[in-house]
C-alpha cells in the first residue's frame, strides 16, 4: 500500500510540475464553463418565455440544467482522458525509467494501481473545478443535491473505467502520441456503440449498446444509483487494470 | 554473491546470451567485458530481474532471480545503460523517490540522500532539474540512485560511458571505494578501466563466455614469456642491425629477436625471452659490443591484446604495425 502511494505521488508531481495538468484543467474549465452558461442561458430564456405567455410551467433545475450538464461532462471526459493516460507507461518505456521500477522491490500491481490512482486524482480535480459552477446554482436556486452527488459518482466511475483502459493502452507502446490516439479511438468507440440501439433491437445490437459506456451513465445522470450500472463500470476498471498487469508481464517475456 | 549457471537468453531470432556460467564472490569488483552486442546488458538485465532468462538460472545474494525476485530486488543496486532519470524531477527529490521505492524508512531517507550526494559529488546539483544535467552528472546521479539503499550487490552497466577523462577517473575511484561493502559487477568495453578497477574479469563475445580469470592471470596467460623492447644506437658511424640481432640472440634466455624498425643510426628490436633475468645480460651484451643502449623496457601485454586474441578479432597485425610509427 505504501508503494502505491509512493508511485501515485510521483505521478501526480510529474502531472503538476509539467504543464500537462494545467492545460487539461484549463481546457476542461473553459469548455465546461461554456456549456454551463449556455445551458443556464437557455433555461433562463425559457423561463422568461413561459412567463410572458402567462403560463406557469413547472421548471426543474435538476432535470433541465444539471442532468444535461453531467452528460456533457462525461463527453468532454472522453476527449481529455487519453491525454491523461497516454504518458503513464509509454514515457517510462521511452526514457528507460521503467527499468528502475521493474528492478525495485515493488510489484507490478502496485505500480499500476499507483499510476491509475494518480490519473483518477487528476480527473477528480478537474471535476472539482466544475463543482464551482454548481455552487453558483445552489446560491440562486434550490436544486436537489443528492442527484448531483450520484451524478458525480457516475462520472468518476466512468472515468475510472476509461482511465484503466487508457493505462493498458499506454503499456503497449513507447510512443505517447500513439498511445493517446489509440486510447481516443477506443473511448470514442465505447461511446458510439450506443448508437446501434437507435435503429436495431436484435440481440447483437443490445449487446453492443450494453457495452457502451454512455448507456450506463444515463441512470447516474438522472440521479439514480443503479447497482447494475455501477457494477458495469467497476468490472471495466478491473478488466482494464488486469489487462495492464498482463501486458506488463508479457512485456518482459517478449522483449 | 552472484552465481550464474548456464544462463541463456534467446530473443525472437538470435541468442543474445548463450549458456554462460560464472561466479562473483563477496566484496569483489568484477569487470564484465565484451565488444558491442556481446550480451552484457542482456545478462545484467537478467541478474536484476528485469528480463527472465530463457533457460539456466542465476542467484544473487543467495536468491533465485526468477523464483525469489522480490528478495533479489531488495539487495541490488542497478545502474542501467541509460541512467533511469525523470527529467521533471530535481536531484534530491528523485533520490528520495528511489530511496522510498527501495523501502527506506522516512527517518533514514534524508540521511542517505545527503550521504550519497556527497559520495557521488552531486551536492552542487542537488536542487537542479534532472533534465537539465550534463551527461556526466546524469551518470553520477544514476550511480547515487544505485547505492541509495546500501545494497549488497551493485550492478553497473557501463558506469563511465560518456564521461570526460577527469570524471572517468573520479568515477573509477568512487567505484573502487565502494568495493569494501558491496560486491560489484560492472560492464565495460574500455580495457584500461578493467585493468585499473577490477580484480576479476569475465569476457564474453557474441553471447558466449570466453574467459573468466583474475586480471593478472589473464595478462600472464596471453604470453607465457616476457617481451622486451630494445633500442640500440650506434656510437659512431653506422651499425649493422643484423649483427646486433645475432649478438642479442646469443644472450642466454632469449628465445627470439625480431627487428622491428631500422633507422640510420639506431635500431629497435623486440626481444622475447623466458621470464626473468635477461635484462642485465642484454644490456651488458649491447654495451660490451660497443653500441649504445637507448632504451630497454618490457612491453606489458595489455588486456587489449588478450581481449582481441580471445574474441578472435583481427588483432596482432595492425597492433604491431602501430608501434614503430609511434616510436619514430
Ligand atoms: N529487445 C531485444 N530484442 C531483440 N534483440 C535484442 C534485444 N535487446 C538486445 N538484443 C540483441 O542482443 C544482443 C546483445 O545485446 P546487448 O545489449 O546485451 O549487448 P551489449 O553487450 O550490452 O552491447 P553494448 O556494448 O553495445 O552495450 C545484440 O545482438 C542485440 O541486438
Ligand atoms: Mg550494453
Amino acid at each position: 500500500m505504501r508503494n502505491v502511494w509512493i508511485i501515485c505521488r510521483k505521478e501526480l508531481r510529474s502531472y503538476f510540475v509539467s504543464p500537462v495538468a494545467y492545460i487539461l484543467l484549463a481546457m476542461f474549465a473553459v469548455i465546461f464553463g461554456f456549456f454551463f452558461w449556455n445551458i443556464l442561458g437557455y433555461f433562463v430564456f425559457r423561463g422568461m418565455e413561459s412567463q410572458m405567455r402567462g403560463q406557469m410551467m413547472p421548471m426543474n433545475v435538476n432535470e433541465e440544467v444539471i442532468r444535461p450538464l453531467l452528460s456533457n461532462v462525461s463527453v468532454i471526459g472522453l476527449f481529455l482522458i487519453p491525454m491523461i493516460t497516454m504518458r503513464l507507461f509509454a514515457e517510462e518505456k521511452r526514457t528507460g525509467t521503467i527499468e528502475l521500477l521493474a528492478t525495485s522491490p515493488v510489484s507490478d500491481v502496485e505500480v499500476i494501481l499507483g499510476k491509475w490512482l494518480s490519473a483518477m486524482v487528476l480527473y477528480a480535480s478537474m471535476l472539482l473545478l466544475t463543482a464551482i459552477n454548481f455552487l453558483f446554482i445552489f446560491r440562486y436556486g434550490h436544486p436537489d443535491w443528492k442527484p448531483l452527488v450520484i451524478g458525480y459518482l457516475g462520472l468518476l466511475l466512468q472515468a475510472g473505467a476509461l482511465l484503466a483502459i487508457g493505462t493498458f493502452i499506454s503499456t503497449l507502446t513507447k510512443n505517447q502520441i500513439i498511445a493517446g490516439a489509440a486510447t481516443f479511438g477506443v473511448c470514442l468507440l465505447l461511446w458510439v456503440l450506443e448508437w446501434v440501439s437507435g435503429y436495431e433491437t436484435a440481440t447483437w445490437a443490445r449487446v453492443l449498446s450494453y457495452m457502451s459506456v454512455i448507456t450506463h451513465f444515463e441512470s447516474f445522470a438522472k440521479g439514480l444509483l443503479d447497482a447494475k450500472d455501477a457494477i458495469f463500470y467497476v468490472t471495466l476498471i478491473f478488466f482494464g487494470l488486469f489487462l495492464t498487469a498482463r501486458s506488463m508481464e508479457s512485456l518482459r517475456w517478449r522483449s | 554473491m552472484i552465481t550464474v549457471t548456464d544462463l541463456t537468453k534467446r530473443y525472437a531470432r538470435h541468442t543474445a546470451v548463450d549458456h554462460i556460467s560464472f561466479e562473483v564472490h563477496k566484496g569483489q569488483i568484477v569487470g564484465f567485458l565484451g565488444p558491442n552486442g556481446a550480451g552484457k546488458t542482456t545478462t545484467m538485465r537478467m541478474l536484476t530481474c528485469f528480463l527472465p532468462p530463457t533457460s539456466g538460472n542465476a542467484t544473487v545474494a543467495g536468491f533465485d532471480v526468477l523464483e525469489q525476485s522480490f528478495e533479489v530486488k531488495k539487495r541490488i543496486g542497478y545502474l542501467p545503460e541509460t541512467p533511469p532519470l525523470y527529467p521533471e524531477m530535481r536531484t534530491a527529490e528523485y533520490l528520495q523517490f528511489v530511496g522510498s521505492l527501495k523501502g527506506l524508512a522516512k527517518a533514514e531517507l534524508a540521511k542517505r540522500v545527503d550521504y550519497v550526494c556527497e559520495r557521488c559529488a552531486i551536492l552542487d546539483v542537488k536542487d537542479k532539474l534532472l533534465g537539465k544535467l550534463s551527461k556526466g552528472y546524469r551518470q553520477r546521479v544514476g550511480l547515487a540512485q544505485a547505492i541509495i539503499h546500501n545494497p549488497d550487490v551493485l550492478i553497473l552497466d557501463e558506469p563511465t560511458s560518456g564521461l570526460d577523462p577527469k570524471q572517468i577517473n573520479e568515477t573509477r575511484e568512487l567505484i573502487k571505494s565502494l568495493a569494501g561493502d558491496h560486491t560489484i559487477l560492472l560492464s565495460t568495453h574500455i580495457l584500461p578501466e578493467v585493468e585499473q578497477t577490477c580484480e576479476q574479469v569475465i569476457i564474453i563475445n557474441k553471447g558466449k563466455l570466453v574467459a573468466t580469470d583474475s586480471v593478472s592471470n589473464l595478462q600472464n596467460r596471453a604470453r607465457g614469456a616476457e617481451s622486451l623492447l630494445v633500442e640500440v644506437g650506434a656510437r659512431n658511424g653506422l651499425m649493422d642491425p643484423l649483427k646486433v640481432q645475432s649478438s642479442l640472440e646469443l644472450v642466454p634466455g632469449v628465445s627470439r629477436v625480431h627487428l622491428k624498425n631500422k633507422l640510420d643510426n639506431r635500431s629497435i628490436f623486440e626481444v622475447e625471452s623466458r621470464k626473468g633475468l635477461v635484462r642485465g645480460d642484454l644490456a651488458r651484451a649491447v654495451v660490451e659490443a660497443g653500441w649504445d643502449l637507448n632504451e630497454l623496457r618490457p612491453t606489458a601485454v595489455s588486456l587489449e591484446e588478450i581481449f582481441l586474441q580471445l574474441t578472435g578479432e583481427p588483432a596482432a597485425a595492425p597492433a604491431e604495425e602501430a608501434v614503430p610509427a609511434g616510436v619514430k
